[in-house]
């Protein structure tokens, strides 16, 4: 095996074990919003899109390039965004708003 | 410098998450998570010197602007779907990463690890894509959320994966690109194949592991660039989706192997076999009375709270009980719903504050000193046959143990079996009275009876 695989296996096993140390106890209250983060993390994959984008040549690997940039944006964008929305709902404190108040929004 | 760049981005990712872990710092720490991919994202434009800036700026135009509409359009009922959604699309662009380095390489430079690690990438991004959007239709109820299979289905789905298996073996000898796109058809394959027979319970699993895989594809697609920041942001989500499909499965009580594999709730939902003539049925009055007099309620809400939007109707409920010095808590089964932590992020958008919900462990010890329990839209979760019938399929699951409450009120649209077409004799228990409604017609209702009672 080449050195960068190498090294590169040692990192995602280290990194693997420092992500199942750091999420293993979150209550289920966050369960969602934590998948929903992580998911958005996943997209990091932008990185590689837009090097593989640059990179290529011909156009068969500038399509996967721009099909890779879009779809890895949706994911980065639309991920945080979406958890950020849920976890404000999280904090807010419980408004002594009256029933009838919300009667309308229903 | 890049990799040192690279490992503070993965260090923002790291304590983005370990934040997220907690209550009060959750929303700093997705912040955090942020952060950490656009420096991640600025050093590498940095770094190439030269950027295809048509190609990038078209494709980071167009993904933010679809991203930003689909989160903030997005109804809270429907976050699973839209999890989903995205996890789909990751799983994506790390398979379109790794073809497209593959042909800029030139297959047949490719040194055999490196060939690996593209089929890797190839194959589980294709079936991340193709599973997240089958997972998204049954969600949507654009496929029926059953199980869908017939005999054999695990001998295909053996047959394929073996034919994966030796297309990806061919893909690493051969040096040619050809095999790479056979694998990214068979990967779309795959995924269809494995969550078609996955009945829609069982989505909490199924998304979390879908999750999990849409890291390791990025993970892998980092081994194919030689890219770090890949591998360690894959391998943080890889980890954190395994997590909780392993919850997950625990919750039910069954191996992950056994809801990916078992058509579990594959019967004909078969009409019930209690008998119907010893149901109560009550009246919403008739509800409102055995509450507005009760000293602690616990409501226990399920998919059809999600289904019938009712979550706010199910606040106002509860709101008008604590006015007249009713206690009220929610006892949440860790599988409600669609996706772990479903009901929470319900309950959060209908401004119930956390502190009242309370799980599994500690809802079961108090449910012999509860007066009232509601039960909105749940089923399998409240099934006493899981605790003492031990020929049936959910025997051994955990669940809440309503039946030991004085009263139990089951708001629910009929009779039906839940999604295992297991009968429940909980609704044919003397302390239970059944409310055949619309679980927000029913709770609507319920706001002005109690203030009548």
């Amino acid at each position: 095996m080449s050195e960068a695989v190498i090294a590169g296996t040692v990192v995602f096993v280290l990194a693997s074990f420092v992500g199942f140390e750091v999420i293993a106890k979150v209550p289920p209250t966050l369960h969602t919003p934590l998948m929903s983060g992580a998911n958005a993390i996943s997209g990091i994959t932008i990185v590689g899109a837009i090097t593989a984008a640059s990179l290529g040549s011909g156009t068969t690997a500038s399509i996967l390039g721009l099909l890779a940039i879009i779809t890895a944006t949706i994911n980065v964008v639309g991920g945080f965004m979406v958890t950020d929305r849920m976890l404000e709902m999280f904090k807010r404190k419980p408004s002594p708003r009256s029933a009838q108040d919300e009667a309308g929004e229903a | 410098m890049i990799e040192l760049s690279y490992l503070a981005a993965a260090v923002l990712f790291i304590v983005g998450l370990k934040r997220l872990g907690h209550p009060k710092t959750a929303r700093s720490g997705n912040g955090l998570a942020a952060l950490g991919m656009l420096w991640a994202v600025v050093v590498t434009l940095i770094d190439l010197g030269t950027v295809s800036w048509g190609i990038v700026i078209v494709g980071v135009v167009i993904g933010a602007v679809v991203g930003a509409v689909l989160a903030r359009r997005v109804q809270m009922t429907s976050m699973p779907e839209l999890v989903a959604a995205f996890n789909g699309f990751g799983g994506s662009a790390s398979a379109f990463v790794a073809l497209a380095e593959t042909l800029r390489a030139d297959p047949s430079t490719l040194s055999v690890e490196t060939g690996i690690t593209t089929v890797f990438s190839v194959v589980v991004g294709s079936l991340t894509l193709s599973g997240s959007f089958i997972a998204y239709g049954k969600l949507q109820g654009l496929i029926a959320g059953r199980p869908i299979g017939f005999a054999g289905t695990n001998a295909i789905n053996l047959l394929v994966a073996l034919t994966t298996l030796g297309v990806g073996v061919w893909a690493t000898l051969a040096g040619t690109m050809l095999p790479y796109w056979i694998l990214a058809g068979l990967g779309l394959a795959l995924g269809v194949l494995a969550v078609l027979p996955i009945g829609g319970a069982d989505m909490p699993v199924v998304i979390s592991l879908l999750n999990s895989a849409s890291g390791l594809a990025a993970s892998s697609a980092g081994f194919v660039i030689g890219n770090s920041a890949l591998i360690i942001g894959g391998a943080l989500v890889g980890a954190a989706g395994l997590i909780l499909s392993v919850l997950m499965s625990d919750a039910m009580n069954r191996s992950l192997a056994n809801v990916l594999f078992s058509k579990f709730g594959g019967g004909d939902a078969s009409g019930p076999s209690g008998d119907a003539a010893s149901v109560k049925r009550a009246t919403v009055e008739d509800v409102a009375i055995a509450l507005g007099y009760a000293d602690n309620v616990v409501v226990v809400p399920g998919y059809g709270m999600a289904v019938a939007q009712a979550q706010h109707a199910l606040r106002d409920v509860a709101q008008s009980l604590e006015a007249r010095g009713v206690s009220v808590t929610y006892a949440i089964h860790p599988v409600a719903g669609r996706m772990p932590g479903h009901m929470n992020v319900l309950l959060a958008e209908a401004d119930v504050p956390y502190e009242q919900l309370l799980d599994l462990e500690e809802s079961n010890p108090r449910f012999s000193q509860t007066d009232v329990v509601i039960v909105v839209g749940a089923n399998d979760v409240v099934n006493p046959s899981a605790r003492n019938d031990a020929g049936s399929p959910i025997y051994g699951m955990p669940i809440l143990d309503v039946d030991n409450a004085r009263t139990v009120v089951v708001i629910k649209r009929s009779l039906s079996p839940g999604f295992a077409g297991i009968d429940n004799p909980l609704f044919y228990q003397d302390n239970t009275m059944m409310l055949f409604a619309d679980a927000k017609v029913a709770l609507e209702g319920l706001v002005r009876a109690v203030a009548n009672v």
